[in-house]
């Protein structure tokens, strides 16, 4: 049997592969050559997508480059969603490469967040483990640490250094032994058919008997159009990291295992298309 | 996200009870009943009603709320930090729905803060949610005693 640990690193090292294009309104100087690259998945576009700025901008005139953005089939892509979480809720049924449009015009003000610069990046990862250290410790591990554990939270995910990342981490994910798992669980449940951003609510890991909460139990409580009848056809597909965790999982082993680096377990519910 | 001011958001505006009026006035409809508040039972839904009928004010003060609408609507407590200026009213009642952008966007314009100078939002004086979440969510997460606390703040005060 492998370790579970194992699961951490197969984690942080998905993949995905992906085709960037220019949006063929964007005016050019020569004609743009596709771009592609490994994306990580746990990281953010803007922060792995140096590389793919620069080849677009190398047949672009100056005048005509404004802040780079990024959409998938008409949606323009959250930069401050994880990588993974994008292309499972936009993509996940398409074949592959991904295909990404650039767009350097027109920023969608209504959909998108500014993205100026690493440290915004860095912010946002830092408010998203820091709330959910709030669930589960009430902040106090979060608190604890040093400035420079921080920074070596972001700089592993930035670097994309597993072991730099992890020794810190690991702290985040222990809890006192007599609890048998974090006060409630980090988690967001996003879905394409709502006008909704995600579902968040407050879930413990453990039912008040003592048992632990499964992966079911949570979406029955807070998301219940997710769980498939029993003898019907099923209708919706439940994905973390690309793949459908059984829905017997524990919560408490999906949030140390399969959470994001921000902390959070973004489940994407995806709708089967019936034919 | 949008910036303050640009026409893809609603533009807040501030609206104690006694000078609902001006919102009543432009939500046409309920013209002249509009004045009714705390306590007036249909009165004060016609009141409520009136402000979510017009772009002008989506956040009302909290004695507005008739009782029946705590579905839609939630009681968010909002405190300065350091030297940032106070809001003379603390408690306003907001939609769920009700993004952390579109509050900052309400109290920059209360405030009458330039649409450059930044404001940062904080919940349990220790994260900044992302721009786009929902005041509900938050709520429901980390409310207490009926009501969200958010510290508001022109630098950024906790990390």
């Amino acid at each position: 049997m492998t370790d579970d640990k194992d699961i951490l690193r197969d984690v942080w090292f998905g993949r995905i592969p992906t085709c960037f294009m220019l949006y063929q309104d964007e005016s050019t100087e020569r004609e743009a050559e596709p771009y592609y690259l490994l994306l990580p998945r746990i990281s953010y576009l803007t922060l792995v997508t140096d590389k793919v700025k620069k080849h677009f901008q190398k047949v672009m005139r100056r005048e005509d480059i404004g802040e780079i953005w990024f959409e998938n089939e008409g949606t323009p892509l959250k930069w401050h969603y994880p990588i993974g979480l994008l292309f499972d809720l936009h993509a996940s049924n398409a074949t592959l490469p991904w295909n990404i449009t650039v767009h350097f015009k027109n920023f969608p003000e209504k959909d998108l967040l500014h993205c100026p610069s690493k440290e915004v990046i860095e912010a946002h990862f830092m408010a998203c483990i820091k709330e959910a250290d709030a669930l589960k410790h009430k902040s106090q591990v979060i608190n604890e640490m040093q400035k420079k554990d921080h920074k070596q939270l972001w700089m592993g995910l930035q670097n994309d250094k597993f072991e730099q990342f992890w020794a810190i981490n690991r702290k985040l994910m222990e809890y006192p032994a007599e609890d048998n798992g974090f006060r409630y669980i980090p988690f967001r449940i996003y879905q394409t058919t709502t006008e909704r951003p995600f579902i968040q609510k407050l879930f413990r890991p453990v039912a008040v008997d003592g048992q632990l909460h499964t992966l079911g139990d949570l979406l029955k409580e807070v998301c219940p159009a997710a769980i498939n009848p029993e003898d019907g056809e099923k209708k919706t597909q439940v994905v973390i990291h690309g793949i459908e965790p059984m829905l017997e999982t524990p919560i408490q082993w999906l949030s140390e295992h399969m959470s994001y680096p921000d902390n959070f377990l973004h489940i994407s519910v995806i709708p089967l298309s019936a034919d | 996200m949008s910036e303050a001011g640009e026409k893809l958001e609603p533009v807040l505006v501030a609206s104690a009870p006694r000078f609902s009026p001006v919102v009543g006035g432009r939500g046409g409809g309920n013209g002249g009943d509009d004045t009714s508040e705390i306590g007036g039972g249909g009165g004060g839904a016609v009141a409520v009603g009136t402000l979510d009928a017009t772009p002008l004010s989506a956040l009302s003060p909290v004695a507005e709320e008739p009782a029946g609408d705590t579905k839609k609507k939630i009681d968010v407590l909002l405190k300065a930090v350091g030297d940032t200026p106070i809001m003379k009213t603390k408690k306003w009642t907001v939609e769920k729905t009700r993004t952390i952008q579109s509050l900052i966007d309400f109290i920059k314009k209360f405030l009458k803060l330039l649409a450059s100078e930044q404001l940062f939002i904080y919940v349990n004086q220790s994260f900044a949610p992302s721009p786009d979440q929902e005041v509900g969510t938050l709520y429901e997460c980390f409310g207490s005693d009926g009501k969200l606390v958010l510290h508001y703040c022109k630098s950024q005060a906790w990390g």
